[in-house]
């Protein structure tokens, strides 16, 4: 066994370790326990819970790679995941708070009093959580299998085991405590590296300053611009301003929208928790989200600097690939160049056979056939995006402590994400659905066993995604920011700031929102057919589908009798922050 | 923020119909106000404007790049925060506060 498998078995045991304590020193014996903490979360605390339930594994693996590859668009993700805070802090976490109750199916089955609307809500809960789960759980295995040589079946049966301990038996409040102390593994995880990486690079460990301030990007640029690349600051290339314009209004309002961001704010004592818990959430999440771009440059730079002044050593004849031995100007191996190459994420060709690997713009191959070196493009290599995260720690050179670290932060990131998803699928199924519509005179101990049986429910089918990820992967998760975007967030949106908003127009409003951007993204990521409206893709047709919602909603309502009183007294004491202790108590 | 455990105020809806209204209008002027200035720095310097004000530098980055990249989440966070720190001071003088 390598030190670095070592210490990665040391590293992801303590931290398992902690998580399972964590997960038994919170296990709960009541619905509101189980459901929202006992909404006794501090705002600091919450925000370090929602930061983890957010940043999954896709944020923490592959994002700092994509914007490698993307250069300025990468903001789509950056901004796109980050400015939904401010609609969240804004317009909705404070409202919903004192409404008080434990779901986004409560209150919108309240506001719109309509069981039709409440179920509509739970399937839309079930169907986004249970696109983002599987995800999660393949982000396990695949941790597993390159850290630890595990395979990914097995990986993703210890991810069940260890989330399903503190999910089932701490519901809510186990979930919580559990994900303050994943934010902190996956945070310090993060910005060591990061740091290392910048002293290395520029002489300046703060990634934020010296991305701004050091000469690495203007010599990234000069880099890329002699290769035959554009610059890595040039916006809008392979991506239309409108599409970058759409894509980031469709993942701002589909993250303010998303179920088991929501139920986080039920957690905390009060409307003022609720504001400042969603500001620390950002804080925390900001830390990271500042750090990815410029992991990403130095990435980048790094990269194409190392190749640039390789040597071909040897090349080892391989059943999939080709494996090339590269030397550095000293001589030395490139021993990350190797490993990486034996797990598919790398590969090279040599086509001009002139001893030197060319990073140049194109594909190197057909696709991932790397026996096919594809003959019109110059380019030489072949890079997954995730490598960019998880081989940074070796192309820096850090030591094997360091590398064990990404490998826990990574797991880290997917357990809470998972955990939180779970209780978000759970609550819609045994809550929303089981005790608010079919038996409504369930008791307090009947009611807490149908949620724990949901999560163990829904762990197994997280877990049988997880082991066989369904090719779609890519396009549902679009899907989920295009439902979440076009249904949860105008619907909670204007129950709150629009008295006048009725059953009738919210329907309308879902069901015109929903089915432009599900037939949108069927046509043009299912079907592959170009896009209706000019250059808008699936990812950002949520937008377009929100703003669909919020006007029919808007025009249908004016046009039909107005709320019953009640749910209009209703609408005025969410907007007043004080009792939302005692909405609880009454509830 | 009330304690864990802290006795809890029994009224739940201590305000009349006029002080609510005029609450919730300055909350919204608020918020609009917030708004307008997180559209600026992600739509506007971030994406519509970002090719022009590329010509501009912050440090060594190109000044629309540095708010797609940094700028603007940099500011989303202070927004927050300001309008938690807002959003006290007319809790408490519209005698809403817990």
């Amino acid at each position: 066994m390598s030190s670095v498998e070592l210490w990665t078995y040391i590293v992801v045991g303590i931290t398992f370790a902690l998580y399972i304590y964590i997960g038994y020193a919170n296990r709960v014996r009541d619905t509101k326990g189980f459901y929202v903490a006992g909404q006794g979360v501090p705002a600091v605390a919450n925000g370090a819970a929602t930061a983890a339930d957010w940043m999954s594994a896709a944020s923490f693996i592959s994002m700092a790679g994509l914007i490698s590859f993307m250069g300025f668009n990468g903001t789509i993700y950056l901004m796109g995941w980050t400015g939904g805070y401010v609609l969240l802090a804004l317009l909705l976490a404070p409202y919903l708070r004192k409404f008080g109750k434990y779901t986004v199916p409560d209150f919108v089955g309240d506001r719109y009093y309509s069981q039709l609307v409440r179920v509509l809500a739970a399937i839309a809960t079930v169907v986004i959580s249970l696109t983002y789960v599987a995800g999660q759980m393949r982000g396990v295995g695949i941790v597993f299998s390159r850290f630890l040589g595990v395979g990914i079946t097995t990986g993703v049966v210890i991810g069940m085991l260890i989330v399903g301990f503190f999910a089932i038996l701490g519901g809510m409040k186990g979930i919580t405590w559990t994900q303050v102390a994943q934010y902190s593994v996956l945070i310090v995880a993060y910005l060591i590296p990061a740091f290392a990486i910048g002293a290395v690079l520029t002489g300046n460990p703060i990634p934020q300053i010296s991305f701004t301030f050091s000469d690495i990007i203007p010599r990234l640029n000069d880099l890329q611009v002699t290769l035959g690349f554009q610059e890595y600051t040039q916006p809008f290339v392979g991506k239309g301003m409108l599409d970058v314009f759409c894509v980031t209004l469709a993942l701002m309002a589909g993250t303010a929208g998303l179920p088991h961001v929501i139920t986080r704010f039920y957690t905390v004592p009060n409307v003022r928790a609720a504001r400042y818990s969603a500001g620390w959430a950002l804080l925390f999440i900001a830390l990271l989200y500042t750090t990815a771009p410029a992991i990403a440059a130095f990435a980048r730079y790094n990269l194409i600097n190392t190749l640039d002044t390789a040597t071909v050593a040897n090349v080892e004849p391989g059943d999939k690939q080709d494996i090339y031995i590269l030397n550095d100007a000293n001589g030395q191996e490139v021993t990350w160049a190797t490993s990486w190459q034996k797990t598919g994420l790398l590969a090279f060709v040599d086509k001009n056979n002139d001893g030197k690997i060319a990073f140049l713009p194109g594909d190197a191959f057909n696709g991932t056939n790397f026996k096919e070196p594809k003959a019109d493009t110059a380019n030489e290599a072949y890079f997954d995006r995730d490598i960019i995260v998880l081989a940074n720690p070796e192309i820096a050179k850090l030591a094997p402590f360091i590398i064990a670290l990404v490998a826990a932060g990574g797991l880290a990131a997917a357990l809470s994400t998972a955990s939180g998803l779970l209780l978000a699928m759970s609550s819609a199924v045994s809550h929303d659905i089981y005790y608010r519509v079919i038996n409504p005179g369930a008791s307090e101990d009947n009611r807490l066993m149908a949620g724990r049986i949901a999560i163990g429910v829904a762990l197994i089918f997280a877990g049988y995604f997880g082991i066989n990820p369904p090719g779609f992967v890519g396009q549902v998760v679009a899907l989920a920011f295009g439902l979440a975007a076009s249904s949860t967030f105008p619907l909670i949106l204007l129950g709150i700031f629009d008295k006048r908003t009725n059953s009738a127009g919210a329907t309308a409003g879902i069901i015109v929102g929903l089915l432009f951007t599900l037939l949108y993204i069927v046509n043009t990521n299912f079907l592959k057919n170009p896009p209706w409206i000019a250059g808008i893709s699936g990812e950002g047709i949520g937008a377009i589908g929100m703003v669909l919602n919020l006007v029919v909603t808007y025009v249908v309502s004016r046009i039909t009798a107005a709320p019953p009183q009640d749910i209009q007294d209703m609408v005025e004491s969410v907007r007043v922050p004080r009792g939302a202790a005692d909405a609880v108590t009454a509830h | 923020m009330a304690k864990r455990g802290a006795p809890q105020r029994a009224k739940s809806n201590p305000i009349d119909k006029g002080k609510a209204l005029e609450y919730w209008k300055r909350n919204i002027r608020l918020i609009l106000t917030l708004l307008v200035i997180w559209a600026l720095v992600s739509y506007v310097a971030g994406i519509i404007l970002a090719p022009v004000l590329n010509n501009i530098r912050l440090g060594s980055l190109p000044l629309g790049f540095w708010f797609a990249q940094q700028g603007s989440m940099i500011v989303f966070v202070i927004l927050i925060f300001v309008y938690c720190w807002r959003m006290d001071k007319l809790d408490k003088e519209f005698d809403v506060d817990e």
